[in-house]
């Protein structure tokens, strides 16, 4: 494979195909769901999409057959890397294609996967997340969901807590419990059903944020066929954690995707100032911006090192364990340092008259990031998972 | 980019690890603690390392070195920095051989670098003067009349600076304290009259000398590099020795940290492991990120180092103050989570301890570092 030419490809027909109005970061309102109720914010959206859907590139990695590219690892990393450098905006979002298209390919058999893949890679469906309970939060394998066998259907009853966008999604994969009586992790299934089946209900919670895109989803004696458990019945766990290091890996990199473009530096030079010198006036602030570049920088690289490590012999996994909890802890840091920065200008509600989109943005943020320590495994449960297992220390939770 | 060791600096770390526990592990340093070696490493160790080529490895081979570049000699001082093996690697290699290969001519080069890679000369840098490193706050001023530098004033924390044959002394030729332009580089042979040479004791047992310096005369032909326009080389050897402490003071972090994660899985209380408790197996665990951070920054300013990059100044300065942070993190976790024994002499935690908080200090601690790497990306 020659890459370079590859990679020139890419950019090419990235030049060629990607709208200008595509090529700025993506407001959350700008941001295209799949599903069957798709909507486009703009002409170029749609045309952008469609040209993606056309050539697999919703889903580059994915195989052909199932509406991918069929990139290998390498052309899929530098495909990302083309659509970064031109600020391309992702063409469509959707939990199919970050966790239950990729728990799909893994765990899915032949007809799951022809029936599923090709419609997330297209934007046909959008899907959504069953996991937490209002019971069973950071003990996500306490669940009580409960799918009960009726001929060669599933009946399903109780509730699931923080599914984002429940109520404008089409279908869900969710954990039930199947069989009760096993320890907590052995009788778990990881169900696919459509939202539109009888008996279920989403209602949107309202967060600190203003926004209303988590629900709680209400299942009253829904009826779903057993063949659409993924992987076997009763060992859904273990695609479970599967499908939560997809979480975790993308939200170690939320910073990246959809996150504020304020950087704390620009924003000091405009709220507080620079001395005679040319840097920023307040000295402790400024010592806060560069301790967050430099953690930033550490961090970005992380990866990269890793591979390299790999790659010279002398890799190890565990490093990729501090991810998740690294990526949305800085990040919350990064919010309260702009917070600081932005005094009253970072503190707006609302107020389009006094402040700018960007201000407020970066207020939502603020409170939005408080959210990604907790979802997809607290911080917490990110501590615990490297003290059993990065550090082998005896008695860790779990 | 490479953020990895190759695998012949792999081999020679290993043996760098192999050398560090089995000729020089901690208890060498608890002997050398004492005083009784003016130099304040052991000579024979020093000898060994001559050896083993590790005092060549950052020269060009013209000049007697073998060119294996910094990421190579890096691995060997995070190494050391496992046992805290005390050596002049990074007083008379890193920062005096590295000043000489930027600043100096030819002639100075042929003569001086070979024999700091033989071990003929240990060479020390004299730059700060107050309590703080500053490396633009100089004061001591160097004085052209006809042929030789009248020179007066004073220098503190002089690394190995005990027993060293020469010093490099930065002076100010003009200018005021603070200016980068007026800066030059001066060899001085420390048998010249008039300087007085007094050991400073300093919490972490090893070789600092304050200098004095009362009229002292230097021919003129002991200027290392231009005259007034020393900074930018001085600068640039004290960046290849912060990158290189820095990698010392990783090999410690990563050294107590083992030995604190091993202590929660043998100390008992209320019947059980302490390592059981949460409390202490988040810290650890919060740790154990931190020391991957400082891992990748480490490693990407050792890059930027190896390619001589433009960016190199400002991630050498992200390296030294996220592993001065760290460091100091870890070795007060480390004393804390040891209890009763961590504040013993008799525990080497406090060894560690000890030269965290000197190593910190010593070419610019994480706030010199934070303002510097602010200046360099322009805010």
């Amino acid at each position: 494979m020659d890459y370079k030419a590859f990679r020139q490809d890419i950019r090419a027909w990235l030049e060629a195909n990607c709208p200008a109005s595509m090529r700025t970061p993506a407001k959350q309102e700008e941001q295209v769901w799949g599903g069957r109720n798709i909507k486009f914010p703009s002409p170029d959206a749609k045309l952008w999409f469609e040209r993606c859907v056309e050539k697999g590139y919703c889903v580059p990695d994915w195989p052909v057959e199932y509406g991918g590219a069929g990139f290998d690892t390498e052309q899929t990393r530098i495909f990302k890397s083309e659509m970064r450098k031109l600020g391309c905006r992702a063409p469509q979002v959707n939990l199919g294609i970050w966790m239950s298209g990729p728990a799909i390919l893994e765990f899915g058999t032949e007809e799951q996967k022809r029936e599923h893949l090709p419609k997330i890679a297209r934007g046909e469906i959008r899907w959504c997340q069953g996991y937490s309970e209002p019971g069973a939060g950071s003990d996500l394998a306490g669940l009580q969901t409960r799918a009960v066998a009726d001929g060669d259907d599933f009946i399903i009853n109780g509730s699931k807590i923080w599914t984002s966008y429940a109520d404008e999604s089409d279908w869900i994969y969710c954990l039930v419990r199947t069989d009760p009586d096993a320890p907590k992790r052995d009788g778990i299934t990881f169900l696919l059903f459509d939202m539109a089946s009888a008996g279920v209900e989403a209602k949107p919670i309202e967060l600190i944020t203003g926004e209303r895109h988590f629900c709680q989803t209400f299942f009253d004696n829904v009826r779903v066929p057993q063949k659409n458990a993924l992987g076997v019945i009763n060992q859904g766990w273990t695609v479970a954690k599967r499908v939560l290091e997809f979480e975790r890996n993308m939200m170690s990199d939320l910073g990246s995707e959809t996150g504020s473009n304020v950087e704390p530096r620009e924003a000091a030079l405009h709220y507080i100032g620079k001395d005679n010198n040319g840097a920023i006036s307040d000295v402790i602030l400024r010592d806060a911006i560069a301790r967050h570049e430099i953690q930033k920088r550490a961090f970005d690289v992380t990866q990269q090192r890793m591979i390299d490590e790999f790659t010279n012999g002398a890799g190890n996994m565990n490093t990729a364990l501090i991810f998740k909890y690294c990526g949305t802890e800085e990040e919350k840091r990064k919010f309260e340092l702009l917070l600081k920065i932005m005094g009253e200008q970072g503190l707006g509600w609302r107020d389009h008259q006094h402040f700018t989109e960007s201000e407020l943005n970066t207020t939502i943020e603020w409170m939005g990031a408080k959210t990604h320590t907790i979802a997809g495994g607290t911080s917490e449960i990110q501590l615990n998972i490297i003290a059993k297992r990065a550090l082998g220390l005896p008695g860790v939770l779990s | 980019m490479t953020l990895a060791f190759n695998e012949e600096q792999r081999t020679l770390k290993d043996t760098a690890r192999e050398f560090a526990r089995n000729q020089s592990p901690v208890e060498s340093f608890r002997q050398l603690r004492g005083g009784a070696v003016t130099e304040g490493f052991s000579t024979d160790i020093w000898q060994s390392m001559i050896e083993l080529g590790w005092t060549g490895m950052t020269f060009p081979e013209a000049y007697g070195g073998f060119d294996f570049g910094y990421m190579g000699l890096a691995g060997c001082m995070e190494e050391l920095g496992h046992t805290l093996v005390a050596s002049p690697l990074l007083s008379s290699v890193v920062l005096s051989g590295s000043a000489i290969l930027f600043a100096g001519t030819e002639e100075q080069k042929q003569t001086l670098l070979p024999q700091i890679v033989s071990g003929e000369k240990r060479i020390a840098l004299a730059c700060d003067e107050g309590f703080h490193h500053q490396p633009t706050a100089i004061s001591a001023t160097a004085v052209k009349e006809g042929d030789t530098f009248l020179l007066n004033g004073s220098k503190a924390r002089v690394i190995d600076g005990l027993s060293a044959d020469l010093f490099i002394v930065a002076v100010r030729t003009t200018g005021n304290a603070g200016d980068t332009n007026g800066i030059s580089l001066l060899l001085l042979d420390a048998s010249t009259p008039g300087i007085s040479i007094e050991k400073t004791s300093l919490v972490d047992s090893r070789n600092y000398a304050r200098l004095t310096f009362n009229n002292v005369c230097i021919p003129a032909s002991h200027l290392l590099g231009e005259m007034h326009n020393g900074f930018a080389a001085l600068d640039k050897a004290l960046d290849r020795g912060r990158i290189c402490l820095a990698a010392e003071m990783f090999g410690g972090i990563q050294e107590i940290f083992d030995r604190t994660v091993q202590y929660l899985k043998e100390r008992k209380q209320f019947g059980v492991l302490i390592g059981t408790f949460q409390a202490l197996q988040h810290r650890a665990a919060h740790m154990y990120t931190e020391i991957e951070m400082c891992k990748s920054i480490l490693m990407l300013a050792l890059d930027a180092v190896e390619k001589d990059s433009g960016n190199a100044p400002q991630l050498i300065s992200a390296a030294k103050a996220k592993i001065s942070e760290t460091y100091e993190l870890v070795s007060n976790e480390a004393t804390q989570m040891h209890g009763g024994i961590g504040v013993t002499d008799e525990l080497d935690i406090g060894l560690f301890l000890k030269r965290a908080r000197m190593s910190a200090e010593l070419l610019g601690s994480a706030r010199f570092h934070f303002s510097r790497y602010a200046t360099l990306e322009g805010f």
